[in-house]
């Protein structure tokens, strides 16, 4: 089975090239579908991961590795294992979502739009399944190249400060990791992943590294306090770029967190737990008064993210199984939900032009169907049970309680304040009587939309009732990772 | 077919109605959209009925549906338990629920939403009966969120108007408030035991006792912080005071919804699981106190702002709360088995005083104000019978229901020694006098006395519910007529034929656990001698005499319309208010919420983060890159491309660096 890694990496980054080269020649329609085909295969081919992945092997499977700088035993090592597994189908799968309805919203330049995304999406796959370091970084940067060219060609009126915004809080981040690399290259003679692992380090030496990849990772998940990029950059962003950033990039955060700052420096994880579950407390209960005040519905859906990648981070440096599964799961969770969610808004921006909840209210009298999506995505948003958005909540929860009675209360206050933005928000846009003409005269979702909330709705309904669906792949290779976590490295 | 495939469809049955009718409900035949349900939900009461004849010959099925999810060494599952006190909720809310069924195709049969309402209370039936089928805590609060979300649905069911979707907002919110601490509790069960199995934990409970917990720099007692953190819980769902908010509001919903949901069988989930969870709570004395001084406050004074209420739904509504305080005093003195039977009568009586309400409304069409209506015994006769029948059994007449469950409460609460137990008993006793007010000052201004819609002041509002002056109110169908018939049988009967399976025997004992020491409910025991007895020796107890004093007050206040007694302002205007509850969340708590989000939002991340960190070193960069001014050239992507190059330099550089 060898080799399917490189080609779920590769097929949508070819294709995305080929759809640069041959959009001039081709009229919008064909453009569009010849991009959703693509898009549609590169899913496709991201299958045979899920299918032919052993869940009860607890290593990476499908390994490839081959020799690329060979003078600085830099590798092209790819591999698979169950923490990469789910994040690299919600990759794919919801970069075709965002091909599929492209159509709907972007008249510019739809192919150059599409290649975009299909670029990216290869790219992000590869920073999943990278196994070197040097390897994980050239996906890592050039992933910012197609995001930034979203953000800045199809953004809104004020996108040159928010990217600017996005650039500098990320290239400082980055940097500092990519000296966490040299170090631990000089320590190693290796940029294998890998070998990082089983390297002993002083915790001196640790700390420095931990805070290095902190400042890379905790700007992507994004943590309290540097998280102010994250509205800026959904506001201006099109909607796919909302998407594809809240569903999928703020993962890169936490799945680096998993991938390379908490095996390599375990006991400079252990040190800093009480900073680390501190930040991810505010980032829950400040953050979700911030949201509530929220005028501007992405801007609350936004800071809502952050609140909800605060249960992330909380699950993970809570250093226990139950935390590390939630905050697990709660990142796949919240890419359908956030996904769903910025569709939404998309939905009715594209319509009526408008962000500000201020213009809206009844919506759910012309589109009868569109408004039971967004009440369902809303109360997945705010934990119900039974939707994916509780699984993550509750398991951190109960693995917070393991640690400390006053991190569960804090984290739980959620359950009221999550209830408050969403419910809020759904009162005010979509019941009640109808505001204006403009309201009124409201198409509800076409065939395409009904088709991505439908497949959204599905994936949060059945993540909620069976996460075991994520949890039997997982739970090997996390029982390792905590495993390597628990075990010190100083010597 | 297996028990557990059987007992699966019990659940299954509504929530394929809810679905198909949900998603096809519209495209079908209307009368698929009531059909499918009450067909489906039949069968569900049949098979609800058959689990009982089950447990009641003693097997206690207890088995899991399928693994949820495995963490580490943790199983969560899925699955079904059902003994005695199961059955008999899954019987009372099928049946009730059945009722509702019916009534709602007659209710709502010119409503735009007839299906979606459908799709609702089936939505809802399945909901509650994987709350009380559940063998786990998990599946509990899964069931627990559950009626509470369709409760939201169905409150906001008519979501042009501004009060329903301000009501089904503030009931999810304020039971949030109680769900956050039903799911600490449920924490600490899993920090504690390691698992959320009701068998496993309750076979382990006895190892609680004693454990301390370390709780800001003190120690605390771990099972007392568990059954107080449970509760809270129960607190919201079954609307105790300060969770009680909500639920006069949830009156915005159409009536056959504040019959199920919101008297028969949701509000009640609070009372089940401190009922199924006694175990735990029996361990802590300071949780029962709480528990018995929290109903007696509710009894009381939730029953007092029921006489001073002018909508009929509303009336009704206080006296749940107030009913629903006593179930919780029940609790609080350890005889749970009694709280059961009261919330088992309750739930006949109380759903037919609501659909009794309902039908009242379809007649006034529409008015719900008590003060336009009057002698409607003479329009509206099956509705006006099955109401007094329905009152009677409230203010606890004895012989009829109500008598028997409220009755034995006041008994055990007598016998308690618990803390409180003294307030609990004033409270408890001096209740039946409200309620008897209350009710009976309902009974006489609605169905007796002049007919107050004929010289009501014309109005030309358009959108004017009610009768005009030369209107008359009328019965209305058998779909209407029949679930009140049906429900007043078991109002008036079901307390006579029951309370002695329930106090003599073991029915529902054996599925709860009492403490040795706690002696309330075997002193009730010890001085039963029948139901027949009891009615006779009732009659010359204290109880019972306030009861007539309550309906001799109603009678000289609103049959005579005599005002021998003048409400103080002062207790008008503490009346008018509902003790300030909503005016604190209203105006102070909501206004500070805003208020510390700005404050987070303006000054922390837009001040500090953003304009003095953030733009504070973009500016210093600025300062420096004031000489490279001529390479910028504005457009990001070759700033992206300029940074890849440089690192491949810097690589490039370090490497050859560090090699040479």
């Amino acid at each position: 089975m060898t080799g399917i890694l490189s080609i779920a990496i590769w097929t949508p980054i070819i294709f995305g090239i080929i759809l640069l080269l041959v959009q001039d020649k081709l009229s919008t329609t064909l453009t569009y579908r010849l991009g959703n085909l693509f898009g549609f295969i590169s899913f496709l081919v991201t299958l045979p991961l899920y299918i032919y992945f052993d869940k009860g092997f607890s290593g990476f499977q499908f390994q490839e590795i081959y020799p690329w700088i060979n003078h600085f035993s830099i590798n092209y090592h790819l591999g698979l294992d169950g923490i990469s597994l789910p994040l690299v189908l919600l990759t794919s799968f919801i970069s075709w979502l965002v091909i599929f309805i492209s159509s709907n919203s972007i008249q510019r330049a739809i192919g150059f739009y599409i290649s975009a995304f299909l670029i990216l999406s290869g790219l992000m796959i590869g920073v999943f399944l990278a196994l070197d370091a040097i390897l994980y970084y050239v996906f890592w940067e050039a992933m910012l190249i197609p995001m930034f060219l979203l953000i800045g060609i199809w953004g809104g009126p004020n996108r040159v400060y928010a990217t600017i915004k996005f650039f500098l809080y990320t290239v400082l981040g980055s940097l500092l990791m990519l000296v966490a690399f040299l170090y631990l290259y000089n320590q190693t003679a290796s940029f294998a992943i890998l070998d990082f692992y089983t390297k002993p380090l002083s915790l001196n030496i640790q700390v420095l590294i931990f805070l290095a990849f902190f400042m890379a990772f905790a700007v992507k998940i994004p943590m309290w306090p540097v998280h102010t990029w994250l509205p800026d950059a959904h506001v201006e962003a099109p909607t796919g770029g909302s998407v594809i950033l809240a569903a999928i990039m703020l993962k890169l955060g936490g799945y680096s967190f998993i991938r390379f700052a908490m095996p390599i420096s375990p006991d400079a994880l252990i040190f800093l737990k009480p900073f680390l579950i501190g930040l991810s407390l505010i980032a829950i209960v400040y953050i979700a008064f911030v949201a509530i005040v929220q005028t501007d519905m992405k801007k609350l859906i936004a800071y809502s993210s952050i609140s909800h990648m605060g249960f992330v981070t909380l699950g993970l440096f809570i250093l226990n199984p139950l935390g590390f599964e939630g905050g697990y799961v709660q990142m796949i969770s919240h890419g359908f939900i956030s996904a769903a969610l910025f569709f939404a808004i998309g939905v009715l921006y594209e319509r009526m032009h408008s962000r500000n909840i201020s213009d809206y209210k009844g919506v759910i009298n012309s589109m009868p169907i569109f408004g039971s999506f967004f009440v369902l995505f809303a109360m997945a948003n705010s934990g119900l049970p039974g939707t994916s958005g509780f699984v993550g909540e509750f398991l951190v929860i109960l693995g917070a309680m393991q640690d400390h009675f006053w991190i569960a209360f804090f984290a739980s206050l959620t359950l009221i304040f999550g209830a408050t933005y969403s419910l809020w928000l759904v009162k005010r846009i979509i019941f009640g009587e109808v505001k204006n003409k403009k309201i009124a005269a409201l198409k509800d979702l076409n065939g395409k939309e009904f088709f991505v909330m439908s497949v959204l709705a599905l994936m949060t309904l059945a993540i909620g009732i069976y996460p075991a669906l994520i949890t039997d792949i997982t739970n090997q290779s996390s029982q390792v990772m905590l495993g390597l976590i628990q075990q010190s490295k100083i010597l | 077919m297996t028990l557990m495939k059987l007992y699966t469809l019990i659940p299954m049955m509504p929530l394929i109605a809810s679905i198909v009718i949900g998603l096809f409900g519209r495209q079908l035949p209307k009368v698929f959209s009531h059909l499918i349900p009450i067909v489906l939900v039949l069968g569900s009461f049949l098979l609800s009925l058959y689990a009982l004849y089950i447990s009641y010959h003693g097997y206690v099925f207890n088995e899991n549906l399928f693994r949820w999810m495995t963490v580490g060494q943790y199983d969560l599952n899925i699955g079904f338990m059902v003994d005695n006190l199961t059955a008999l909720m899954m019987s009372v809310v099928t049946f009730v629920s059945l009722m509702v069924h019916i009534y709602t195709i007659e209710y709502m049969e010119n409503d735009p939403g007839y299906s979606r309402f459908f799709s609702f209370i089936s939505l809802f039936t399945f909901a509650m009966l994987m709350l009380v089928m559940s063998n786990n805590f998990l599946q509990l609060f899964f069931g627990w969120e559950a009626v509470g979300l369709v409760s939201y649905l169905l409150i906001g069911f008519w979501y042009k108007k501004p009060t329903a979707i301000h009501a089904n907002m503030k009931a999810f919110l304020v039971n949030r408030v109680g769900d956050f601490g039903f799911l600490l509790g449920i924490a600490l069960i899993m920090f504690y035991f390691g698992t959320l199995d009701y068998k496993e934990v309750f076979s382990r409970v006895d190892t609680l006792a004693g454990q301390e917990f370390m709780l800001m720099g003190s120690s605390v007692s771990l099972v007392t912080l568990i059954s107080i953190l449970l509760f809270i819980g129960a607190m919201g769902k079954s609307a105790q005071v300060p969770l009680h908010v909500w639920l006069p509001d949830s009156m915005e919903g159409p009536t056959p919804i504040s019959a199920l949901i919101h008297a028969a069988t949701m509000v009640t989930a609070g009372i089940f699981l401190v009922t199924r969870v006694s175990p735990i709570v029996e361990l802590s004395n300071t949780a029962l106190s709480l528990i018995l001084i929290v109903g007696s406050i509710t009894a009381l004074f939730m029953g007092i702002l029921g006489i001073f209420q002018n909508d009929i739904k509303r009336v009704v509504a206080y006296s749940t709360l107030s009913q629903l305080g006593y179930m919780t005093i029940a609790l609080g003195v350890s005889s749970y088995s009694l709280a059961m039977f009261h919330l088992f009568t309750h739930a006949f009586f109380k759903a037919l005083l609501f659909l009794g309400a309902g039908s009242v409304i379809i007649g006034m069409h529409h008015d719900q104000n008590i003060m336009n209506m009057g002698n409607l015994k003479k329009y509206m006769p099956i509705t006006w019978i099955t109401f007094l029948l329905a009152t009677l059994a409230l203010v606890g007449m004895p012989f009829f229901s109500g008598f028997y469950s409220k009755e034995s409460i006041i008994e055990a609460v007598k016998y308690s020694e618990i803390v409180g137990s003294s307030f609990a008993y004033f409270a408890a006793v001096f209740g039946v006098f409200i309620t008897s007010l209350y009710s009976f000052r309902l009974y006489f201004i609605v169905f007796h006395g002049e007919e107050r819609w004929r010289n009501k002041p014309i109005s030309h509002n358009h959108h004017d519910h009610g009768l005009t002056t030369n209107q008359s109110p009328h019965e209305t169908t058998w779909v209407v007529i029949m679930p009140l018939i049906l429900l007043a049988i078991p109002s008036v009967l079901i307390g006579f034929f029951t309370i002695e399976p329930i106090i003599k025997s073991s029915f529902l004992l054996k599925d709860i656990f009492i403490l040795n020491s706690h002696l309330a409910l075997s002193q009730v025991t010890e001085h039963f001698h029948g139901p027949i007895n009891m009615a006779l020796h009732a009659l010359a107890t204290l109880p019972f005499w306030l009861m007539v004093l309550g309906f001799i007050v109603a009678y000289l206040l609103y049959y005579k319309n005599i005002n021998f007694i003048k409400t103080p302002k002062i207790l008008k205007k503490v009346m008018d208010h509902k003790y300030g509850f909503d005016n604190f969340n209203e105006y102070i708590l909501a206004p500070l919420t805003i208020r510390l989000g700005n404050v987070l939002w303006k000054y922390m991340d837009i001040k500090i983060i953003d304009n003095f960190f953030v733009n504070g070193s973009a500016k210093t960069i600025n300062l420096f890159s004031h000489i490279t001014k001529k390479i910028q050239t504005g457009f990001i992507s070759q700033y992206a491309f300029v940074m890849v190059i440089g690192l491949l330099l810097f690589i490039s550089y370090f490497i050859l660096g560090g090699k040479s």
